[in-house]
């Protein structure tokens, strides 16, 4: 057990050296993250006003969009050097090294959503700090469980063909329910008298997902990496 | 977890990807102390053969033996005990040298990390560079630091995919001597080339694979060129 | 199996000729008339799109961690026949509210999920075509994650649609309606029995053939 979580740590050690040294990855999902918002916002406000809910929905597409950007990139970058099958080769636990980069997508995630958040509050005049505890257990939660199935698609996309367009396509219906309860959540927590019941189910849910697909994940992801 | 070997036997493998036949029916033995060559034109098979012996890939049909264990009870144990030097080099360009060899020593579970990457530097001969980043190197330097990368951890068996490719002279003889001091070590040294000067008097046994087939087998020290060629051609006209 | 696959198939041809005087003479439902009968159609053919979901993820989860080749010819069926009773679902649920509520679709909670889970198997289906070699495998993936994904659609859906959920509708069906509803689940759930066979025996010699195609190069 105690070697599982050393080779994961090492794993996710190293994919944020590598990402220090360029910060290609973060600079990109960064920036990109923030076009989205600014697309949304011109798409869905109307003589200055945001339409009821947009906030929490525009925060919730905006992680989901580049979340994929930054899952696709960060595989990306392992089969330009095949350094994958370096991993798959070593004689640890293969789903230590599933967890090794899960972590370093939520990594790469909670940066961008601490960028996003003050951004969306500040655009749609949107009362996160309302409720920080709250909010923080659902963007925790909802990116959790969309990560978790990401990286394992990600992965197992690595050597497919199409892979650009196969990763949006296999994950948004898988994640749905994660957007659903993410937006419905938020939602709850910016209304005027912050409806916390209402965003503990949604997080209660959210909380299920990453359990059940966390566990399919590690179960699959060695017959899905090995041939 | 100890698992040791002083054998690598195909046998009956074959391979296929969808229609594609890759490898038919491959019988090899390799022992300790040998260094055996793959050679054959391009898309014979050998990429794929080693992919096998890795255990990176499973064989259609047919089996792997490493001494008494399979292919099929691959686990952790025998992949400690496997290198592989792919024509890919498997290192990290935004990494130095150091960090690279340091990374794969930590997830391959070595003691005393330091000094194991130390000395890996010293035979490379990179410990001037150990701290430039690799994606700074030229083909020759990262070949000898991803060849010290699959020797980290002591394999048995050593696996190499086109080393010679893009290395100048004396690299390749380098290499060479490099190779030789691991067959003198009787480690199992599995080669797959197309350069056949350097590989002249390299090696102990010949595997010719031409399409998928193994055409011939050869223990014997006459010239490599005109044995290659002769294979080749008789099995053409055939 | 393959005996019996002919009568079966006579059987489950009467059954689908009877079905419309079954149909027809059926009580008409109080506030929606004639319109509402296409639920005679609608409700098994999502019975069944959910049953062969289950097939699909059963059988891909074999073909994953057992790798049985022949699980995954089972799935492959599976999933094309949930995409297929999925469009007959998505094609009478709007036609049926639109003469019944005058929109084509109102994000009824049990539609939406309908529709997810076809996306779910359209996205597998899709990976199986285009995403190259080893793809079987991917797409198995996607079928157990899908699977896997029903409990969770349900509740977000139902709750996002409303957060007081209504009870459901179905078991509560007049008298004179059982007898007609069962008879078209009894008959859909049969025609997808044979269909499902049918398909799978397809893959199998697609699979044979490739087999004596490699046994010629030996």
């Amino acid at each position: 057990m105690r070697q599982f979580f050393r080779v994961a740590w090492i794993v996710m050690r190293k994919d944020l050296t590598v990402e220090v040294r360029s910060r290609e990855i973060l600079y990109t999902t960064v920036f990109f993250a923030v076009s989205c918002v600014l697309v949304f916002a011109f798409a869905l406000v109307r003589e200055g006003r945001p339409m009821d809910d947009a906030a929490a929905g525009i925060l919730w597409i905006a992680i989901a969009f580049a979340g994929t950007l930054g899952l696709g990139r960060t595989f990306e970058r392992e089969r330009h050097t095949e350094t994958l099958r370096a991993l798959m080769l070593a004689p640890s636990d293969r789903p230590a090294i599933y967890v090794g980069k899960l972590l370093g997508v939520l990594a790469l995630l909670a940066i961008v959503e601490a960028v996003l958040v003050p951004l969306v509050a500040l655009l749609f005049d949107a009362p996160f700090a309302r409720s920080p505890l709250w909010l923080v257990a659902l963007l925790a939660a909802g990116t959790t469980g969309f990560a978790s199935v990401g990286t394992l698609f990600a992965a197992m996309l690595v050597r497919a063909r199409s892979r650009d367009v196969l990763l949006p396509v296999l994950l948004y219906p898988i994640t749905i329910p994660v957007i659903i309860a993410g937006v419905r959540g938020t939602a709850a927590l910016l209304q005027t008298t912050p409806d916390e019941p209402m965003a503990r189910f949604w997080a209660a849910l959210l909380v299920f997902f990453d359990v059940v697909f966390v566990t399919l994940s590690l179960w699959t992801f060695e017959p899905l990496m090995t041939e | 977890m100890s698992f040791d070997f002083d054998e690598l036997v195909f046998a009956d493998v074959s391979r296929n990807f969808g229609r594609r036949r890759a490898l038919t029916r491959v019988n090899l033995t390799c022992h300790a102390g040998q260094i055996v060559g793959l050679l054959g034109p391009n898309g014979a098979g050998k990429s794929t053969l080693l992919a096998i012996a890795s255990t990176l890939l499973a064989p259609s049909s047919g089996e792997v033996r490493y001494g008494a264990a399979t292919g099929r009870d691959a686990g952790p144990g025998l992949r400690s005990r496997l290198g592989l030097l792919g024509h890919d080099l498997y290192l990290y360009p935004e990494l130095t040298a150091r960090e690279n060899l340091q990374f794969f020593a930590r997830l391959y579970g070595l003691n005393d990390v330091d000094a194991t990457v130390a000395r890996a530097l010293d035979r490379a001969g990179l410990a001037e560079r150990a701290d430039d980043v690799v994606s700074g190197f030229s083909r020759g330097m990262r070949q000898r630091l991803a060849l010290e990368r699959a020797l980290l951890h002591g394999p048995r068996l050593l696996l190499l995919d086109e080393p010679f490719t893009g290395l100048d002279d004396t690299s390749g003889q380098a290499l060479v001597a490099r190779l030789r001091g691991l067959r003198d070590q009787r480690r199992i040294v599995l080669v797959a080339t197309h350069d056949l000067d350097l590989a002249e008097g390299l090696l102990d046994r010949v595997a010719v694979l031409r399409d998928g087939r193994l055409l011939a087998v050869d223990d014997s020290s006459a010239s490599l060129r005109e044995r290659y060629r002769e294979t080749i051609t008789s099995a053409a006209a055939r | 199996m393959k005996r019996t696959f002919a009568p079966l198939m006579l059987v489950a041809m009467v059954l689908f000729a009877a079905a419309p005087l079954m149909v027809a003479n059926a009580p008409y439902e109080a506030s929606m008339g004639l319109v509402q009968k296409i639920f005679y159609y609608h409700v098994p053919s999502a019975m069944v799109m959910f049953l062969s979901a289950f097939v699909c993820g059963i059988a891909s989860a074999v073909f994953l961690f057992k790798r049985s080749a022949a699980a995954d010819r089972w799935a492959v069926a599976a999933g094309e026949l949930t995409v297929a009773f999925g469009l007959i679902v998505l094609v009478t649920g709007p036609l049926w509210a639109r003469k019944a509520w005058g929109v084509w679709w109102q994000w009824d909670a049990r539609l939406t999920m309908s529709l997810l889970l076809w996306m779910i198997f359209v996205a597998y289906l899709i990976v199986r075509r285009y995403g190259g070699a080893g793809s079987e495998k991917l797409a198995a993936a996607m079928a157990l994650f899908g699977m896997a994904n029903v409990p969770f659609v349900y509740v977000s859906v139902n709750y996002w649609r409303t957060i007081h959920p209504k009870t459901s509708v179905v078991s509560t069906l007049a008298p004179g309606m059982r007898g007609p509803f069962w008879f078209c689940a009894l008959s859909f759930v049969l025609l997808y029995g044979l269909l499902l066979v049918a398909r799978r025996r397809l893959e199998e010699q697609r699979y044979q053939v490739e087999q004596l195609h490699l046994a010629l190069d030996d």
